[in-house]
């Protein structure tokens, strides 16, 4: 089985586009799944409801409202373009943009759940050991919650790799540009004869989603161990 | 060197109001039944919660007084603070969850002092494992070498072996005295173990319910029948100050002086490290004679394989529980009239026995010593 030009540009694409999508959101996941542990605020309940928003909402949905933001002639999208001269649309960067907001949830729950099972005795430990606040989450928190990180990143890189819906409606469909895997498999389907290429790039897909799957569980283990001194079957 | 408390706390069913000061070094001990408040007073004292109302000082500083809004960060306090699950970092290795508190520290202890307490604690080994890798009582020790490296002005030790099995008791408990005669330090030890206490600690202070129902010195203390209910009925007895004399390693015994009198144990395990430094003896030491292990004899007894016969005065004689009396003996014999200031250890008899022995108070006896705990270890000396 080989890959044509066009079909290894559209792999390459989409590792590039979801690899900039988990780390640009991550320090944002971070945040927003620390201020829904630990924060007690006014308007929690709202933050939890953004956060989530992009799970329920469907993803043509999430791309509509992105082009109605980031467009050239929309509010955040004109700004972007005169002072930055930043253009999101029709871009690999609107791609990543769009594909880390729909994967943003997957991440803040990792993170939340790690951080809701943290011991808080460890905290009082730091404390009384003379680590101020921001001293104990860089050193304590974030070190303990590294597989909750790690197991959100990968869910996230996974999601943002099959992601078609807020992509296609938000940067269109343009080989090089936009055309990730799976508006690859799109567009082959809808192409007389692609069949064989629309299985070739199925094929790849499973093949790229057990591999993630494989590496996120030897990641986890090795942590595991790691902290518990266990070796779990 | 001082420790001044006084303040109120309501968390849950507890209401908490404790006033007492701490100023010696040494330890003393926080001593109570579960839920008495020992370990929320302890945690108001490092500033883990703040108290409802009241003023905490530590060395002439007011680390909390609710009438100026004064609450000091945890980390400001200097406050040493053993957990009683350890918590160690799981993610650090030994050596740096033991270096934690000391780059932190704004007045780092000197180099060969950190070198001292991690051979003191000897856990030098183990600094490059984690702590999955420790064992209950290594755990512990680690712990305690991370408080102490973060040189605090106080140390705070919440039943630091309650999780631990005998064995591993035995394990950190010679450690815990080398602290407690190596570094002067004040230390704040909470425990519901009377054992351990009696072992330990320079000075109690009794809780119950919230409330401090008595304070002072552990032979003091531990004397007074009238806290039995608290510090336990079935092992009661005295701790009394004793001096380590001397050691006969070929006839197998070794010899105290309490309050003038010779007491013989079997030889300590002292002995092979005082033969080599004599300047250790006389050496300080403390009893434990539990009052089930003392009988009364109105005449000095012959014939009889208990080696340890001192005369005494009876001081009180109270009833106990259904048909025993608790005798309280002043060592020596004292002229009538005369009261003795001398240590007290108390004598378990049935009714029958005192009423046979037309036993009184201020009456002369013998008091017939079974066996002596020394060192924490229960040693038969008439065996």
């Amino acid at each position: 089985m080989t890959l044509s030009p066009a079909e290894i540009d559209a792999l390459l694409l989409s590792l590039k586009i979801a690899a900039v999508a988990v780390a640009g959101a991550l320090p944002f996941a971070i945040l927003a799944a620390s201020a829904l542990t630990f924060g007690r605020f006014p308007g929690r309940f709202l933050l939890d409801a953004i956060v989530h928003l992009p799970l329920i909402l469907p993803p043509v949905v999430m791309g509509y409202l992105l082009l109605i933001s980031f467009g050239t002639r929309a509010p955040i999208g004109a700004w972007l373009l005169h002072t930055f001269d930043i253009r999101l649309v029709f871009s690999w960067g609107g791609a990543a943009l769009a594909a880390g907001i729909v994967s943003f949830p997957f991440q803040v729950r990792a993170i939340r759940i790690a951080l809701e099972n943290m011991d808080p005795g460890l905290h009082q430990a730091a404390e009384t050991l003379g680590a101020g606040p921001f001293d104990r989450f860089i050193n304590i928190t974030l070190p303990l919650a590294l597989p909750g990180i790690i197991a959100g990143a990968i869910t996230a890189f996974s999601a943002s790799l099959g992601e078609f819906g807020a992509i296609i409606t938000f940067v269109s469909n343009i080989p090089g540009e936009t055309r990730t895997l799976p508006l690859a498999i799109y567009t082959a389907i809808q192409t007389p004869g692609g069949e064989l290429a629309a299985a070739r790039l199925a094929a790849l897909s499973i093949g790229l989603a057990l591999f993630g799957l494989v590496i996120s569980e030897m990641a986890m283990r090795g942590i595991r161990q790691k902290l518990t001194g266990q070796v779990r079957p | 060197m001082s420790l001044k408390i006084n303040i109120r706390h309501q968390a849950g069913t507890l209401d908490l109001q404790a006033q007492f000061k701490v100023e010696q070094p040494g330890i003393t001990a926080l001593f109570g039944p579960s839920g008495s408040g020992k370990t929320t007073l302890i945690n108001a004292i490092a500033g883990l919660i703040k108290p409802d109302s009241g003023t905490l000082t530590i060395n002439d500083s007011t680390v909390f007084d609710s009438a100026t809004k004064t609450h000091m960060s945890p980390r400001k306090r200097r406050v040493g603070y053993v957990f009683q699950d350890a918590r160690l970092f799981p993610h650090l290795t030994v050596r740096k969850n033991l270096f934690f508190a000391h780059r932190r520290a704004t007045n780092r202890l000197p180099e060969n002092q950190v070198d001292a307490i991690i051979a003191m604690l000897g856990i030098g080994d183990l600094l490059s494992r984690r702590p999955a890798k420790l064992s209950g009582g290594e755990r512990q020790r680690v712990s305690l070498g991370r408080a102490l490296l973060g040189n605090p002005d106080i140390l705070l030790l919440d039943e630091p072996l309650s999780a631990l099995d005998q064995a591993r008791k035995e394990e950190i408990l010679p450690y815990l005295e080398a602290l407690r005669d190596q570094r002067r330090l004040p230390i704040l030890y909470v425990s519901h173990s009377i054992d351990e206490v009696a072992r330990l600690a320079d000075h109690i202070v009794v809780m119950d319910k919230g409330r401090v129902r008595a304070s002072g010195s552990v032979f003091d203390i531990l004397a007074r029948t009238d806290l039995a209910p608290l510090t336990g009925q079935f092992d009661a007895g005295a701790v009394i100050p004793a001096t380590v004399t001397g050691h006969d390693p070929k006839g197998g015994i070794s010899y105290l002086g309490c309050a003038g009198h010779q007491l013989i144990v079997p030889l300590l395990p002292s002995a092979n490290t005082t033969t080599t430094h004599a300047s250790t003896i006389p050496q300080q030491t403390r009893l434990h004679i539990r009052a089930r292990d003392v009988m009364i004899a109105t005449s000095i007894p012959d014939g009889i394989s208990a080696n340890n016969i001192l005369p005494a005065t009876i001081a009180a004689l109270t009833p106990v529980g259904t048909g025993n009396i608790e005798a309280a003996l002043h060592l020596g014999h004292a002229a009538k009239g005369r009261i003795l200031t001398t240590p007290v250890i108390q004598a378990r008899i049935t009714n029958w026995s005192a009423l046979r022995l037309s036993l009184e108070v201020g009456q002369q006896v013998y008091a017939v010593i079974k066996s002596v705990t020394v060192d924490g270890k229960l040693r038969d000396t008439d065996a």
